[in-house]
């Protein structure tokens, strides 16, 4: 496909014009990149092992892209004059082929990597694998985290204003598909000048897209990493997002989506919503060894007997594991948007490349001529080795390069976020012999 | 010595002439592949392409390290993700000895390939007869391993295999042992440590 030429400026020239848009009079955490950092870092869950490559050396600078020409958006609806945040790591090479793009899943953003100057605890949420020295190394990489369209991190999104109509979108945001993501991040390349990727890398859904970016662009890909993803969603995963969505859209505070202009914001459907989806990123096995039935705050009295009574109540916090939903479901209701919560799990239930070749995905994956390196997990039921599989076996079919790793972690879909050695030590080893690859060309 | 896992990136004689039954530019998939030394050789040598199937995660990280295609599958979960005469060539190095599913694994071997090359260790070597002779299970350089503790859960001969072979239906194209480095084609199942068959359907 041929780049798409678009008319683009840094924001640094655009900056009044987005400080008057009337989505930024409400309080929303979502529209500030800073404020929303400290939360975007920590996708994971708080006893992850994450944290440990504390690296401090690595500043992150959000930035921002302005598009104006519109977007042709996959509905048949387009998106006019929107903006991308994104970051940047390391350096671009005099030939413009060590680019690296990361590809963001449901509930992170283009906060990839590093931290932001004086900020606490503002790790980027793949901070453990891309940096100085990491996996994805920096030194050797120009890497780009990019915020979606729809995302509620910077990008246009559903609180602001559409220019069409000078009311905040809020559920009039048209729904973005991956592939309409993909679009967007391959203008936010033109613009940057970079025509060939020397990888595309993500996992879950930013797996979904790299896996897409292979075939909507297969001569912008060198290598692809779709970690922890599937080739589309099964009736099951499409069920969790469904209850997700209904328990937001169901909010009295919702207002059709136009809570926004009703100063509300539906944190109880939030709140329910992450915490479904948190049990799903989880396996049984590392919530018992976590919490097991261990009850809230144990009394003196039941230190000395180790036999708590229950307080026999139906609706009080009695076992740990309650009471880490209910947190992370109050954290996540304080910076999460609801309409972005409903487009991104959309774009999950409508991705499936194979969808047009009746099904086949074989067929479907003809297209890409990218190098692959797929690694799943073996205790994620979210998006279970079987379905990284059927990736593998389109690829094998076409004959394409082709490697997969399949990590025995205990830590469920949220693997893909921590450290397992077996894991990192994979992908770093892909990465150097992609930067080997580099060095060899002319 | 294991003759798949020589590390190091040296490919043993052993190695070597199992891979000159490779014909240049084949698509290999080779299973058990260990730190994928035949792949990069036979992709080095014979300008082959291909996939190894590993499942040990060190033996993992080594393929992708050296920049060979590695899958990791536990192969007795069988090759479905395969389909029929997708390889020109199935290598199975010393992978049989250590897989529940001998039989089924090869008949999928000339399935999925359009021949198979199965090597192993002869358990019939004159030495192990010797030893078994003398009334104790054999450990020698082929066979390093104790018999409380080694990873091969079956052992078997030269003529074994061609027996099995046969009974599964499948062609033996070729067949000969290897000892020292070399091939061996008198009194394979006497003479020489390592059995190799080149089958087909």
């Amino acid at each position: 496909m041929a780049p798409l030429r678009t008319l683009c400026r840094p924001l640094s020239q655009h900056i009044d014009g987005i400080a008057i848009l009337p989505g930024r009079r409400f309080d929303f955490n979502c529209g500030r990149v800073t404020s929303s950092a400290k939360d975007a870092c920590q996708p994971g869950f708080a006893f992850s092992a994450t944290g440990f490559f504390c690296d401090m050396e690595l500043i992150a600078t959000p930035q921002s892209m302005f598009f104006e020409a519109a977007l042709p958006l996959q509905s048949g609806a387009s998106l006019r004059g929107y903006h991308l945040s994104f970051e940047t790591y390391g350096q671009l090479n005099a030939s413009k082929s060590n680019a690296v793009l990361i590809c963001h899943a449901l509930n992170a953003s283009h906060h990839v990597a590093g931290t932001y100057a004086g900020q606490d605890k503002s790790e980027g949420w793949w901070h453990n694998m891309i940096g100085p020295g990491k996996p994805l190394d920096t030194n050797q990489f120009f890497v780009i985290g990019v915020n979606n369209l729809g995302s509620c991190f910077g990008s246009t999104g559903p609180m602001h204003t559409n220019p069409d109509t000078g009311e905040v979108y809020g559920a009039d945001f048209p729904v973005v598909t991956v592939e309409d993501w993909v679009n967007a991040q391959a203008r936010l390349l033109d613009a940057l000048g970079i025509q060939t990727l020397a990888a595309v890398m993500g996992g879950s859904l930013g797996g979904m897209q790299t896996l897409s970016w292979t075939l909507q662009y297969p001569n912008r890909v060198r290598h692809a990493l779709v970690i922890a993803s599937a080739p589309n969603l099964t009736a099951e995963n499409i069920a969790f997002n469904e209850v997700a969505r209904r328990a937001i859209v169901t909010d009295p505070d919702f207002h059709g989506g136009h809570f926004y202009q009703h100063g509300t914001v539906p944190k109880r459907g939030l709140r329910i919503a992450r915490m479904i989806g948190h049990i799903t990123y989880l396996s049984d096995d590392v919530m018992n060894e976590k919490f097991g039935r261990q009850q809230k705050a144990p009394t003196p009295a039941a230190l000395d007997t180790l036999l708590q009574s229950y307080k026999y109540s139906t609706q009080e916090v009695e076992f740990q594991i309650e009471s880490y939903l209910r947190y992370q479901g109050d954290k996540f209701a304080e910076y999460f948007d609801a309409n972005t919560y409903l487009l991104i799990t959309r774009a999950l239930d409508y991705f499936d490349p194979a969808r047009a070749y009746g099904g086949n995905l074989s067929l479907a994956l003809g297209r890409a001529t990218a190098k692959f390196l797929l690694v799943s997990f073996t205790t994620d039921w979210r998006f279970s080795p079987k379905r990284s599989r059927e990736i593998v076996k389109a690829l094998l079919d076409n004959k394409r390069d082709v490697s997969y790793a399949e990590i025995d972690a205990p830590h469920g879909h949220d693997a893909f976020l921590l450290d397992d050695p077996r894991y990192m030590n994979v992908v770093r080893s892909y990465f150097e012999n992609i930067s080997r690859s580099l060095e060899g060309q002319p | 010595m294991n003759a798949h896992h020589t590390t190091d990136g040296l490919v043993s004689p052993t190695l070597q002439r199992i891979g000159e039954l490779v014909p240049e530019g084949a698509r290999v998939l080779d299973l058990g592949c260990g730190d994928g030394t035949m792949l990069a050789h036979l992709q080095k040598v014979r300008g082959c392409t291909g996939y190894g199937i590993e499942l040990d995660d060190a033996n993992v990280l080594a393929c992708v390290q050296r920049g060979v295609n590695v899958i990791q599958l536990n192969l007795d979960e069988g090759l479905s993700m395969f389909e029929d005469a997708s390889f020109d060539v199935v290598l199975q190095i010393d992978t049989l000895q250590n897989l529940r599913n001998a039989e089924v694994m090869l008949r999928e071997t000339v399935r999925v390939g359009r021949f198979g090359i199965v090597a192993f260790p002869n358990f019939a070597h004159w030495p192990n007869r010797l030893s078994v002779l003398k009334g104790r299970m054999p450990v020698t350089k082929r066979l390093p391993y104790q018999w409380y503790d080694t990873p091969n859960i079956r052992v078997g001969t030269h003529a074994d295999l061609g027996v099995l072979a046969r009974a599964c239906g499948l062609k033996v194209l070729d067949n000969f042992g290897i000892q020292d480095g070399e091939v061996l084609r008198f009194a394979p199942n006497l003479l020489a440590g390592t059995s190799v068959y080149k089958l087909s359907r």
